[in-house]
């Protein structure tokens, strides 16, 4: 007998994917494109939370939520993209270790 | 929420929103200004008008207030995501005296790095628009809008010196942990509109203190305020969240390290406050904790840390985290006089920092600016007059009593000490006693230390000015103290205003 998919179904997905993105920037040492892709990956973990409760609160805000981190999110991968292209001009690399001119 | 109907749209209900809506299409207009000029003349004139345009929202926004638009349409901007209280006219006057500044102290930089781009004014602009945004919000969406366009600006701005690593590398770890942490801030806020069903302050705060139906919900709303109090933690780089400021300040340029310790820290601690003291004050007993730990933790990192250093820049990063944590022993008083406390103390910090990049900024030795402390050996000597300048700001910024910086420190322990948290205010002047020494090590390297190369003078530029405006004003405020003690307390009593709705615990 198969229950109905309700709101802790997609509660539950969102906040795995939530856990495996903010866990993909951490534990990743390789590439930071990578990073990239775990930051668009949290935030559309987010999207599904909002979309979710918008429909089981029957209440439109969580969808327009959803529409403006759409845009941001594009917008920020857009200079996320920008600042590693001027990293590896500068330091021909983009692995995660090679951030290490400034410590302390 | 109403379901989705045709209102007509009433234009009116902008009104309160002029300032922003006139900042956003003088950007605009900077980008076609800068595109139709060129090279040099491009960067020149959008600077100018950068400038102008942002004395002429100071103009517009105090219109407003005259004409006391917030009352004519109470409505507020936009449905409620806007206000604009005491407490925003406040927190933006001291937003745009930073931009200004900023702006002022950037050329003179840029064009001896060839780096002097018209965008750089854009982003100014538009990091500044955001953060307006910021302290007007009154809804998590308009929060949100705001605070990413304020970091995106801040991003770039980071790694505006294209061609130098150590600045793209700051705008790499910059951008990183930033969108971190607005990721974590936005998993919050949709845990906080499921909780509650509704994205507005004022929704939030009558929902949250009429008490929650059971405890999924409450153990729902905890984790949303947890993930919400890091991300402006890590805005206004409160320890542990800290870890990007000295690495993203050093490698930055100057001016840009000017402006982002200046007008964004301001702009989220006062984010902070609005938050904890509207949406999340039935929360009061739970996100009191939590900042005692953090301003305790701020302020000890911030002072232990910045005695090592030798990089100045990196120096004032560790004191500007200090500085924060001061502050937010104020925010943990949890009363009007703390709020009040906090924005005494932001008028002053951000006159001292200010002034202490200026005087670096009017600095060469061996024909680039100073970089390490060492670099300052002798400036007595050569420029008695920066020096003095210094001398001045660094008292200040220790606390020493007839100077500004003291006041600020005295407020925020004094309201903290009538709030009952006596201890907290114990070890923040502990704390500052510690933090006296690397303000001293820079004076005795300044007057009593021998370089083999001084420090010397650029060629006049409005660094100097700015430097000696602030030296003077760290002299002069702490007489007229009493006005901008009056003024914090009616922009502090504006936030409290939800009080008599919402019944605390």
């Amino acid at each position: 007998m198969l229950s109905t998919v309700g709101l802790t179904h997609y509660l539950v997905v969102a906040a795995v994917l939530f856990t495996l993105g903010v866990l993909g920037i951490f534990i990743n040492r390789k590439n930071i494109i990578l990073v990239l892709m775990c930051i668009e990956m949290m935030l559309l973990a987010v999207n599904i939370n909002m979309v979710s409760f918008s429909a089981f609160l029957h209440d439109l805000a969580g969808q327009v939520f959803t529409f403006f981190i759409l845009t941001v999110a594009a917008a920020e991968v857009a200079i996320g993209l920008a600042i590693v292209t001027v990293f590896f001009r500068n330091r021909g690399s983009i692995e995660v270790d090679d951030t290490n001119m400034m410590k302390g | 929420m109403t379901p989705f109907n045709m209102m007509p749209f009433d234009w009116f209900a902008v009104a309160p929103a002029l300032p922003e809506v006139f900042l956003a299409c003088a950007a605009m207009g900077l980008l076609i200004v800068g595109v139709f000029s060129r090279g040099e003349v491009a960067s020149r004139s959008v600077g100018g008008l950068a400038l102008v345009s942002l004395v002429v929202t100071y103009v517009i926004m105090h219109a407003a207030k005259v004409a006391d638009f917030q009352q004519a349409f109470p409505k507020g901007a936009v449905g409620f995501m806007f206000v604009a209280d005491e407490f925003a006219f406040y927190a933006k006057g001291l937003i745009l005296a930073a931009g200004v500044f900023s702006i002022l102290l950037t050329p003179d930089f840029m064009n001896r790095n060839s780096i002097n781009k018209f965008e750089y004014y854009v982003l100014i602009t538009l990091a500044t628009l955001g953060m307006m945004i910021m302290v007007s919000a009154n809804d998590l969406l308009a929060m949100y809008v705001g605070m990413e366009l304020m970091s995106f600006c801040l991003y770039i701005l980071a790694a505006f010196w294209r061609d130098n690593l150590k600045s793209s590398e700051a705008g790499l770890k910059y951008f990183v942990l930033g969108s971190l942490a607005s990721g974590l801030m936005l998993y919050g806020m949709s845990l906080l509109y499921g909780m509650t069903g509704d994205t507005s302050f004022d929704g939030i705060g009558i929902l949250l203190g009429n008490g929650l139906p059971n405890i999924e919900h409450s153990v729902a709303i905890t984790v949303a305020l947890v993930l919400m109090i890091v991300a402006m933690a890590f805005k206004v780089s409160a320890v542990p969240f800290h870890m990007w400021t000295p690495d993203v300040y050093e490698g930055a340029p100057t001016p840009v390290t000017v402006f982002m310790a200046t007008a964004p820290k301001a702009a989220a601690m006062l984010l902070m406050m609005r938050v904890l003291y509207q949406p999340l004050l039935a929360l009061e007993d739970q996100w009191m904790q939590m900042l005692t730990v953090l301003s305790l933790l701020t302020m000890g990192i911030g002072s232990l840390l910045a005695i090592v250093q030798t990089n100045i820049k990196r120096l004032l990063a560790y004191s500007s985290i200090g500085n924060v944590g001061f502050m937010l022993v104020g925010v943990v008083a949890g009363t009007e006089d703390g709020v009040q406390g906090v924005l005494v103390y932001l008028a002053i910090y951000l006159t001292m920092t200010i002034g202490l990049f200026a005087v670096l900024l009017s600095l060469r030795r061996k024909n680039v600016f100073v970089e390490t402390i060492d670099d300052l050996a002798g400036l007595a000597r050569t420029a008695p007059g920066a020096a003095f300048a210094m001398m001045l700001i660094t008292f200040s910024l220790a606390g020493v009593p007839p100077l500004v910086g003291f006041f600020g420190k005295f407020y925020v322990f004094s309201a903290a000490i009538a709030a009952g948290q006596t201890w907290l205010a114990i070890s923040g002047v502990l704390f500052s006693v510690i933090a006296a020494y690397y303000c001293l090590r820079i004076v005795k390297v300044m007057y009593f230390d021998e370089g083999k190369f001084r420090p010397e003078l650029n060629q006049p530029s409005n660094a100097q000015w700015i430097a000696v405006l602030a030296a003077a004003g760290v002299l002069v405020m702490s007489v007229f103290i009493d006005v901008l003690d009056h003024t914090a307390g009616r922009a502090a009593s504006s936030l409290f205003r939800l009080e008599h709705t919402v019944a605390r615990h």
